[in-house]
């Protein structure tokens, strides 16, 4: 069974550091579960990301960052995308982040991290299940 | 009590395929037919001889044991600074910097870009008085120092010259390496500022600088490393950096340099992943074919232009967040099949990586680690003594000649430069990475503790936390170290690196005068971004 076809999920590389492995690797998965998906490519800002959220008119954002700035980038990329009208954009994200940190940025509002280990199908699955069309 | 253990195998299973961590396929067994007849004498040959398969020295660990270098940065440079005694405080034998990512892609603490980011991956650094600081009272004549920068390797460079100068240390008495390899930063690490063509003309600017001016360092550190964390096979990890070394000789012979001139100081770095029997095969495949490269395309006549000499660091990601004490075991492994395959220099990882920059415990084990192989182990008795092994002779004929497959396909587009600008490199690497995740995800591939082995608890180990303030404490630095300088003697000499971008005259010089004037690592990146352009990443899937 694949995901809901009209799903688009902007698959985004916040901050300065350069692992896109993970972003590449969950980016090819989501497509190849039946979703549309738009990759950043690295180095963005989070204006930049928000920008493309809107544009695009995705469902849901997927960031991945490995430099340690997630306690600032995230609620960044959170805020602006509010202001810009996406609320409801499902906001998800995976890295070296520790535990602590993965209960306040869901605190936040971030609805889920996935941390070394998660394997693409735990991802497409959770995407299935969380992700819907934004109305 | 558990299930009855299923059998083996059984008439109606797929035959079970053996294979490395890079999907090489495995025999059961090697034999004197898997090498190459009479050839095979001469391609293993003697250590410290040409093709130097069996290692560049002829005494190798018994004479000299290898460099025991633990990358260290994070906070502030006085953090860093402090880290680094720590190290050198307990047997370490030299020092090795890891930079923040502001550093990394040229940006000064204070700038809207490093938000969040400094101190974070590494040490900061903008100015030359954190240069000094991040060295303050070790002795850099006497210790070797490595730095991992690459698009901003000129100005630190300059920095670490300028701040030796400033001690009353020459240049010429200077020992240690710079990454600065930024082909390998298109393929596989992604930090830049400018595209690939004014990239490697900076490059060939500091190896024709350091050839004359400080011939004891080494001003390129060409990387496997980061090509097999961003998910290369074994046979890719050897052929793209050797492809990169080609580049960096054919841009230095063509501005006129002599190959046997520079070429005795370029050095590599190769990644020391799970697979043992792969790895020490790797770094053997590896030194004959850069060997047999340098003298047949450059015609070096110089041994040390043919030798590969090479740092290792234990592969990053092999590490788990789970169990993370199993790292330890692993960084063993891997750190003997590094010693087994003759590397000159080492960095192991610490158990607790994938969670946090290293604590001091875990960075102790780590270094700990090297110290039980060299001393205890009783590898270093005899040189190279798996030479002659079938199976890793086999692996080491088989690796050679895929890797020099690559390199031909890329000679048919016209180079690594152009090979980059079509992304060639990046798509295979991508594929790999894809095809070993899907093998993960199927249990064809294991790793103890994610996907096998699972415990539910939690890990219980301290973690390295990097200080709430150091962002702030560390611009605020920055911004008073502006304040306080010769406004117009910065001004001009900034005009003058600028103008030696344009007029192609070497770099090196007026780097170091303009960082002794207080100009900003930063600043220098601003022009480089305006002479030179701006990368931006194609965004391949």
């Amino acid at each position: 069974m694949s995901a809901d076809p009209r799903l688009r999920i902007l698959v985004a590389k916040p901050g300065l550091d350069g692992h896109d492995r993970g972003a590449k690797i969950i980016a090819r998965a989501l497509r190849d579960a039946g979703i549309e998906v738009i990759y950043t490519g690295l180095h963005q800002t989070p204006e930049m990301i928000a920008e493309a959220a809107i544009q695009e008119d995705v469902d849901a954002i997927g960031l991945s960052i490995l430099s340690g700035a997630h306690n600032t980038l995230f609620p960044a990329i959170m805020r602006l995308i509010k202001e810009k009208g996406g609320d409801d954009i499902a906001i998800f994200g995976g890295g070296i982040i520790p535990e602590e940190d993965i209960a306040s940025l869901k605190q936040a509002g971030v609805r889920e991290i996935f941390t070394p280990g998660a394997t693409t199908d735990d991802i497409v699955a959770w995407v299935r299940t969380n992700v819907h069309p934004r109305s | 009590m558990s299930a009855q253990p299923k059998p083996a195998s059984t008439p109606s299973d797929p035959p079970r395929r053996f294979s490395t961590i890079s999907d090489m396929e495995i025999k059961e067994c090697y034999t004197a037919d898997d090498l190459d007849g009479r050839e095979a004498d001469a391609k293993i040959g003697k250590p410290g001889e040409f093709p130097y398969t069996r290692g560049v020295y002829p005494t190798m660990h018994r004479g000299r044991p290898w460099t025991m270098r633990q990358f260290a940065g994070f906070g502030t440079p006085r953090d860093t600074n402090e880290r680094f005694k720590f190290l050198l405080a307990r047997g370490q034998t030299g020092l090795s910097t890891a930079f923040d990512m502001p550093t990394l892609m040229g940006y000064d603490a204070d700038h809207e870009r490093s938000l969040g980011e400094v101190g974070r991956e590494g040490t900061a650094l903008s100015t030359i008085d954190d240069m000094a600081e991040l060295f303050d009272g070790i002795p850099l004549d006497e210790v070797t120092t490595s730095m991992t920068v690459n698009c901003s390797a000129s100005i630190v460079l300059a920095m670490y010259f300028a701040v030796a100068e400033r001690r009353g240390i020459p240049m010429s008495k200077l020992g240690g390496t710079i990454q600065n390899d930024m082909l390998k930063e298109y393929i596989a690490q992604k930090e830049w500022i400018s595209p690939p063509v004014p990239s490697v003309r900076v490059i060939v600017d500091m190896i024709e600088f350091c050839t004359k001016e400080a011939p004891r360092f080494h001003p390129v550190s060409i990387s496997g490393y980061h090509i097999r964390e961003a998910g290369s096979t074994a046979v890719q990890e050897v052929a793209f950096t050797l492809a990169d070394g080609l580049g960096y000789v054919e841009a230095a012979v063509a501005r006129g340099l002599k190959v046997d001139d520079f070429a005795p100081r370029l050095s590599f770095f190769f990644n020391l992943h799970n697979d043992f029997l792969e790895e020490i095969a790797k770094l053997r495949a590896a030194r004959r074919l850069w060997a047999r490269l340098m003298r047949d395309r450059f015609g070096a006549k110089n041994p040390r232009s043919m030798m590969l000499r090479t740092h290792a660091q234990t592969a990053g990601c092999s590490l788990t967040a789970q169990q993370p004490v199993n790292n330890v075991v692993r960084v063993a492994i891997q750190a003997l099949a590094g010693v087994l395959g003759g590397v000159q220099s080492l960095h192991t990882n610490s158990m607790d990586e994938t969670l946090a920059l290293p604590s001091e415990n875990a960075a102790m084990v780590a270094l700990r680690t090297q110290q039980i192989i060299a001393e205890e182990s009783g590898v270093t008795n005899t040189v190279d003594p798996l030479g002659g092994s079938y199976a890793i002779e086999a692996l080491t004929d088989r690796i050679e000649a895929e890797a020099e497959d690559y390199i031909n396909q890329i000679d048919k587009l016209g180079g690594i430069v152009r090979a980059i600008e079509l992304g060639f490199p990046q798509k295979e690497i991508a594929e790999a990475a894809y095809r070993f995740q899907r093998q993960f995800d199927r249990k064809e591939k294991v790793m103890v503790g994610v996907n096998r082995y699972q415990n539910d608890e939690k890990p219980s180990i301290d973690l390295l936390r990097i200080h709430a303030d150091t962002e702030d404490k560390q611009s605020a630095r920055v911004r008073a170290f502006k304040a306080a300088r010769d406004q117009t003697r910065a001004t001009a000499r900034l005009a003058d690196v600028r103008s030696a971008c344009r007029d192609g005259q070497n770099l090196m010089p007026p780097l170091i005068a303009a960082v002794k004037d207080g100009v900003t690592l930063g600043e220098i990146c601003d022009v480089y971004r305006d002479e030179f352009g701006v990368y931006r990443d194609p965004a391949w899937l």
